[in-house]
């Protein structure tokens, strides 16, 4: 049966890791390929990388680390940040990315999923949603990292960009991302509910037991968590055993 | 003399991470075997074994490859007449079947009976695309064919499609995944086999099954 996966997500600074796991064994922990191997061995079922590089004449370095990255990891790579259109996301998957994640581009001009989509296929447009909850069961989408609200309801474009092409949703909750008190399950639910492609949960892991409450009770398809994985609270393969425990289907490797 | 693996370039995604898993899996079993990216159906003539990968719609997909003047001949003669192990990867195994229903009709390359078709999964909850890692149940031939046959009951492949091909010839079957339904995983027959899944991105399990078609002498 197809099972629910785990996502590190690592963040992506001008080449380099901005947190990242520091391990002693790790010749550089602050180089990303590094770290992809490390995940790769440990049994991530696939692995983000978030460019939050702000100039733009630096953002090629990316692309050095992608390719090095896919040169050594046979694993799904998703690439994301500042990705805005046709050529952003050619030049991503030459160099070695499946999937790119589009954000600020699909919200403020929601036909480029189609356009992306019919081009290089679904499987690889992760459309990224940043959600805010605005009223009781209402959430709304943000962009800038959850400092410009754009008054789109998050479940409608959700539906929206599932409806467009993207093949997959990456949910992320803008008042629970950092907090480490879990997902939210509402918002995850209700957008997993109504589409119907994979939803990945993000923002606000701090325990296994969020992980599995990501999949259990949000029904999404994938949870993606940083910061648990990166500090060593947790490993991969102990978050595995912590939702098959709890009944959720997981790929054990090691 | 290594031999030469052609990885098919039909303007088709990524196919650097199929040309390294390649290399890796070679140099992994000390195989004497030299990897090329090609678009050149000369390449492929002079290849010993022949890699179709592909990720896209089935119509792009078949139109991108009969676009390169000459490929689909150099195909069919290195593979239909000249028996060169073949492995059609995700969209490249779709291409192997006749027929393709994805936007529209089109026309395959016609080597396995079968049809590729919307995935319908009996349980309308399940998501589309069948995304992720999923295990693979090996048919009787499955199990007795030199590439298939590495798959272990547990071994988990990546998938990640929203068609599947529908075989009209069940002898071509050589392992299915479950999901809401049997997904046709792996298809071969005499010199040719097909994954649905992407060796190239299912880590360890991914390269046992290349290293086992490298090792292949149909």
């Amino acid at each position: 049966m197809l099972k629910s996966r785990i996502i590190p997500c690592l963040d992506v600074k001008d080449g380099r890791v901005v947190k990242g796991v520091n391990f002693v064994d790790l010749i550089d922990a602050g180089d990303p390929v590094e770290q992809a191997r490390v995940y790769d061995a440990a049994g991530a079922d696939e692995l983000t990388f978030l460019d939050i590089t702000a100039s733009s004449d630096k953002r090629d370095i990316l692309l050095d680390v992608v390719q090095r990255t896919a040169e050594q990891c046979f694993m799904p790579l998703t690439v994301g940040g500042g990705v805005r259109g046709a050529d952003d996301v050619r030049k991503l998957l030459l160099a070695g990315a499946d999937k790119v994640s589009l954000m600020t581009a699909a919200v403020k001009n929601p036909p480029v999923i189609s356009e992306l989509a019919e081009k290089f296929g679904s499987q690889c447009i992760v459309v990224a949603v940043d959600a805010k909850q605005v009223s009781p069961g209402k959430w709304e989408v943000f962009t800038h990292g959850g400092r410009t609200a754009t008054g789109i309801d998050a479940v409608a474009y959700s539906q929206q960009a599932a409806s467009l092409g993207a093949g997959e949703i990456l949910l992320t909750s803008m008042d629970r991302d950092g907090t480490r008190e879990g997902f939210d399950i509402t918002l995850t639910r209700a957008i997993a509910d109504s589409i119907s492609v994979p939803v990945i949960a993000s923002g606000g892991v701090g325990t296994l037991e969020h992980l599995t409450e990501g999949v259990t009770q949000g029904h999404a398809s994938a949870v993606l968590a940083a910061s648990i994985f990166h500090f060593g609270d947790y490993t991969i393969a102990e978050a595995k055993a912590h939702m098959r425990r709890a009944g959720v289907a997981v790929r054990e490797t090691v | 003399m290594p031999e030469t693996v052609a990885i098919i370039d039909y303007g088709s995604g990524n196919l650097r991470s199929a040309e390294k898993a390649f290399a890796r899996a070679a140099s992994d079993a000390a195989l004497p075997v030299e990897v090329v990216v090609t678009s050149d159906p000369g390449v492929v003539g002079r290849a010993d074994r022949i890699v179709l990968p592909g990720v896209g719609a089935f119509g792009d997909c078949a139109q991108g490859l009969r676009a390169l003047d000459g490929m689909v001949d150099a195909l069919e003669h290195a593979v239909l007449r000249q028996a060169k192990p073949f492995f059609g990867i995700c969209v490249g195994m779709h291409l192997m079947a006749k027929q393709g229903f994805e936007h529209g009709v089109h026309e395959g390359l016609g080597w396995i009976d079968g049809a590729v078709k919307a995935l319908t999964p009996s349980d309308p909850d399940l998501k589309i695309p069948h995304m992720g890692w999923n295990t693979i149940e090996l048919t009787a031939r499955g199990s007795a064919h030199p590439v298939s046959h590495v798959v272990a009951a547990d071994d988990h492949a990546y998938f990640v499609h929203s068609y599947q091909m529908e075989l009209a010839d069940e002898a071509a079957l050589l392992g299915f995944a479950n999901y809401g339904g049997h997904v046709t995983a792996i298809v071969g027959r005499d010199n040719m086999v097909g994954t649905q899944f992407h060796p190239e991105k299912s880590q360890a399990v991914g390269l046992k099954l290349i290293t086992a078609f490298l090792e292949w002498r149909p």
